[in-house]
């Protein structure tokens, strides 16, 4: 029998639109899939079993009956973050607060998605609110990286990349705030895209720092992941913060590109993923790219300005986690106001008490001035940087991450040392330019992912630029288990 | 002993004349439901939700401070004030915030109001108004539970606070009655729904700390509060206690300013730009085309019935306090062109009524008409009436008082009383002759007492029901005392 679940989601729609086997039989391999695999992986939160059977079922039916509405995702199994809302199908955010919330209605993205026919897996593993670089703060245990599993996958969005790998979804969804999209596709080496700032909707995305993240997909082809863009991306009225464009994206591995590689970056990384970067480089020039080094002065603030906004947010966000309205089981009788909140709070997981903390006193009268304000001027400055550079280049290059998949509990006693690895993902949001990481190879058995960058709104140059490496680097996607 | 008082205000009002609520499509209008039935995900403050600003209530909100003389800037921001309370669905509140030289949507405003006086307006700024707490007893102090009723969450609420330039409760109550009146104008805000205008009060006197009075349900209460307070801090300076800077509470049922009950500390609100809505540019376009969407102010308005109906300008001034009288009077007029008898009649007569009733109603603040039966048409046809020598005056008053209770035209009570004037002389002179035959001992008393001859009027008026003049009557009977002596 024929692994349906290995194929690209390019693959599954031709093959359902073709009638080479149905939905049904996919979802049904994917099903079984998910059942063997992810005892060990641990991706998912949820599995969506019923629905996912029945909608590919409806599926099957529309394309029999030769309807002509067939979306462009028809029957692809997909998974979604944890973080994002899913009508009727619970969303945690792996936290203990939200552990039994059921959100009454669907993201925009989620309802784009089943417009294009796409199916709902399932809802997949990630830090408490996506804070982490290793889902390993999660309520509902770590993700393990398909490729070891005694290392972490990265983070947030872990299960969204270990799901991929695992092939136990075509595709994912996965959001992205300092770079966790790009930085589990690094480390489980699928591709993954932080979309420009206000590319695709947030509405239904459960926000940690609304002004730096974008949800993003993450598939094992720079084709799939330009095919679920072109569903979810767009113009949308439930988010202010959405920029004009119809998503028209195209697969077209482009020669010529002027690439800047990012030097501070690059020497900041470990040896075996240096060599890999400047390797990419060479593939680059090898098909008539035009490659120079470069330097970035503001960089080094970047880490600095983006922990403090995003903390900030962050604290505000949580706010409204005090159980009243919906969270978890817990009698406020007897309670005064101030205590209940006070105890219903601490449930929170440590990494995010941390950040609430953080952001809490970032943000206090005294301080304002001295750390938030500081932040959002770096933001500028290095907006101001980035965009002086994309007038000489077409995109830079820099590593996905500075070190390789590490094992866990590694760094889990040393938040800096954590916060540290995300040196290389946070400038795109801070400046709010797409990003996508793709794999560039192995070290150790371990991936290592290549980050590319282009300017504001440059989402074709940056697939143009992926699936020329892509083609021509030829770096594996699914390890074997 | 006279001692400097400062007073300052913060207004609240609500854009009831919107349909929406500020950030979601729900019903502005949250009255009379069902408690948590007019909500949604978004002023639920649900997970994932963010806030689609209302344009309309960025229209609304530059009237306001329009017509408050402020300057409007360019471009404004929304702020997050970050506090814990159970009203709150996302435990902030979104609202402006000036600082780092961005604004709210008005600042630096003056209102003159009563004789010439001003006071300054600090900033109007838009906000969204937090949800219903409703405790088992009326009390919060007695209560064993609390209800929250998030209805009223995002209802789009203008703050208007001034300096403290206010150093007499009574020049309160004016300076509130003009500010409703012309957000009344406006058409922004209907300022008798309950609790859709509120103000809070900070108050010091002459060597002691500011303190702040919340809670206050209605405008007619401020003043009732700041009165209380300025006793209250007098009797203190007096005993030479110091008066701490505080927040004190109104009780509404027993009149007086309580210590609020937890401890108020300073709050550190950790005010920031919000970053899920984007920076608002209002641009020149919006400015300009804002400027004909105002309606005529209360000040031109009573420029113009000084001018085009030549009313006085206390007249004009008690009418034009209060948008429905104005209206009211010149719906009234264009029935019948006769602005001074009917101005006379709704400020002297209609008036004394609805005082009345206004206490009755005190709570609650209601429509100034809505127990009355007496509409425009009514007051006009009267003043054509006693314009017409129809009837008199006093006939008048009295058909006024059915009219507001039966809601019956002038003409018809007067027709159904039989209470034209009789103007006629023969025929009162016909009731005389009668009287005289009836009252024999009257009339010879009346002979030796010029002043009894009043109780012969009184039966003449008795007789035709008042419908003579009792100044001819008068006349009359006098003539015919001397002409039978």
């Amino acid at each position: 029998m024929t692994k349906l679940y290995c194929l690209s989601a390019g693959e599954v729609t031709t093959g359902i639109k073709n009638l080479d086997f149905s939905a049904e039989e996919y979802i049904f391999q994917i099903l079984e899939r998910i059942e063997k695999i992810d005892v060990k992986i641990n991706a998912f939160t949820t599995v969506n079993k019923n629905c996912a059977l029945n909608t590919a079922r409806s599926i099957d039916k529309k394309i029999r009956d030769e309807e002509k509405n067939i979306g462009p995702l028809a029957g692809v199994a997909i998974g979604i973050k944890d973080n994002i809302c899913t009508r009727g199908l619970k969303t945690t955010c792996a936290s203990k607060m939200l552990e039994e919330y059921v959100p009454p209605y669907d993201a925009t993205v989620v309802k784009k998605l089943k417009d294009s026919d796409a199916i709902i897996i399932g809802k997949l593993n990630l830090d408490e609110f996506a804070m982490g670089s290793t889902t390993e703060y999660s309520r509902h245990g770590s993700t393990r990286n398909p490729w070891n599993i005694d290392c972490v996958p990265g983070g947030s969005s872990g299960g969204s990349a270990a799901s991929v790998a695992a092939s136990e979804c075509a595709v994912s969804l996965g959001s992205d705030t300092g770079g966790s999209v790009r930085c589990p596709a690094s480390f489980c080496s699928v591709v993954g895209l932080k979309p420009t700032y206000g590319c695709v909707s947030r509405f239904g995305l459960i926000s940690y720092a609304n002004s730096l993240e974008q949800i993003g997909p993450m598939g094992k082809t720079v084709s799939d992941v330009v095919l679920v863009m072109n569903s979810i991306a767009g113009m949308d009225d439930n988010d202010q913060t959405t920029i004009f464009g119809v998503p028209n994206y195209r697969v077209q591995p482009k020669k010529n590109i002027r690439v800047g590689l990012v030097k501070e970056l690059v020497e900041g990384a470990d040896d075996e993923i240096s060599k890999c970067i400047y390797n990419a480089m060479d593939l680059f020039a090898k098909s008539d790219c035009k490659c120079e080094e470069i330097s970035m002065k503001s960089i080094e603030y970047a880490l600095a300005s983006y922990y403090t906004i995003a903390t900030a947010e962050a604290s505000s966000n949580l706010a409204r986690y005090d159980n009243i309205r919906y969270g978890f089981d817990s009698s406020p009788d007897t309670y005064e106001m101030n205590t209940y909140f006070a105890k219903v709070r601490s449930n929170f997981g440590e990494e995010v008490k941390r950040r609430i903390i953080i952001g809490s006193y970032v943000l206090s009268s005294g301080y304002y001035g001295k750390y938030y304000m500081k932040a959002q001027k770096i933001r500028s400055l290095l907006k101001q940087e980035i965009t002086s550079l994309y007038k000489k280049y077409d995109v830079l290059i820099t590593p996905t991450m500075p070190v390789l998949p590490f094992k866990f509990g590694e760094k889990i006693d040393d938040p800096l040392k954590m916060y540290n690895i995300d040196v290389d993902t946070v400038l795109a949001n801070l400046t709010g330019i797409p990003a996508i990481s793709i794999p560039a190879g192995f070290s150790k058995g371990l991936p290592i992912g290549l980050q590319i960058m282009a300017n504001e709104s440059q989402e074709q140059t940056l697939f143009d630029a992926a699936s020329l490496f892509e083609s021509t680097a030829n770096v594996q996607r699914s390890p074997e288990l | 002993m006279v001692m400097a008082i400062k007073i300052g205000l913060e207004i609240h009002c609500q854009l009831t004349g919107l349909q929406s609520k500020l950030f979601c499509s729900c019903h502005c209008d949250y009255r009379d439901r069902e408690p948590n039935s007019n909500v949604c995900p978004i002023c639920y403050g649900l997970p994932g939700t963010l806030p689609l600003l209302n344009q309309k209530a960025l229209e609304f909100s530059s009237m306001i401070s329009f017509a408050l003389g402020c300057k409007i800037p360019s471009k404004i921001l929304f702020y997050r004030k970050n506090y814990f309370y159970l009203d709150l669905p996302k435990n902030f509140q979104i609202t402006q915030y000036n600082a780092y030289g961005i604004t709210s949507i008005g600042v630096d405003g003056k209102l003159e109001y009563g004789d010439g006086k001003c006071a300054r307006i600090r900033r109007v700024q838009l906000e969204e108004d937090p949800g219903r707490l409703v405790y088992g007893e009326s009390n919060i102090d007695r209560s064993f539970y609390t209800l929250i009723d998030y209805n009223r969450a995002g209802v789009p609420l203008v703050e208007i606070i001034t300096e403290p330039d206010f150093t007499d409760p009574k020049d309160v109550r004016i300076f509130l009655n003009k500010i409703t009146s012309a957000i009344e104008h406006l058409g922004v805000c209907n300022t008798r729904l309950e609790g859709s205008v509120r103000c809070d009060a900070n108050i010091s006197i002459e060597g002691g700390k500011r303190v702040e009075i919340k809670n206050i349900g209605s405008f007619r209460e401020t003043e009732k509060a700041l009165n209380y307070e300025i006793t209250r801090q007098k009797t203190m300076s007096i005993h030479e206690i110091e008066i701490k800077a505080e927040t004190r509470h109104w009780d509404d049922s027993r009149k007086v300013t309580k210590q609020a009950r937890a401890k108020e500390e300073e709050q550190d609100y950790r005010y920031f730009p919000e970053p899920d809505i984007p920076t608002v540019i209002l641009g020149n376009e919006f400015l300009s085309s804002l400027k004909t969407k105002i309606p005529e102010l209360p000040d031109d308005r009573k420029s113009r019935f000084i001018k085009d109906y030549r009313l006085s300008e206390h007249v004009s001034q008690v009418l034009i306090d209060n948008k429905e009288l104005a209206d009211f009077f010149e719906s009234a007029v264009k029935i019948y062109s006769s602005p001074k008898e009917i101005a006379n009649w709704i400020v002297s007569e209609l008036m004394r009524v609805m005082d009345v009733n206004h206490h009755k109603y005190s709570k609650e603040e209601r429509s100034l008409f809505s127990d009355l039966k007496v509409e425009p048409k009514h007051i006009a046809e009267l003043a054509k009436l006693v314009d017409q020598n129809t009837i008199n005056r006093n006939t008048a008053k009295k058909i006024l008082n059915q009219i507001i209770k039966n809601g019956e035209m002038p003409a018809q009570l007067v027709e159904e009383a039989n209470a034209s004037t009789i103007d006629d002389s023969k025929v009162i002179s016909e009731a005389i002759e009668s009287i005289f035959k009836s009252e024999e001992s009257a009339v010879k008393d009346a002979r030796q007492n010029p002043n009894a001859a009043n109780f012969l009027l009184g039966k003449i008026m008795q007789l035709t029901k008042g419908r003579v003049d009792p100044q001819i009557a008068l006349d009359l009977i006098k003539k015919k005392l001397i002409e039978t002596n």
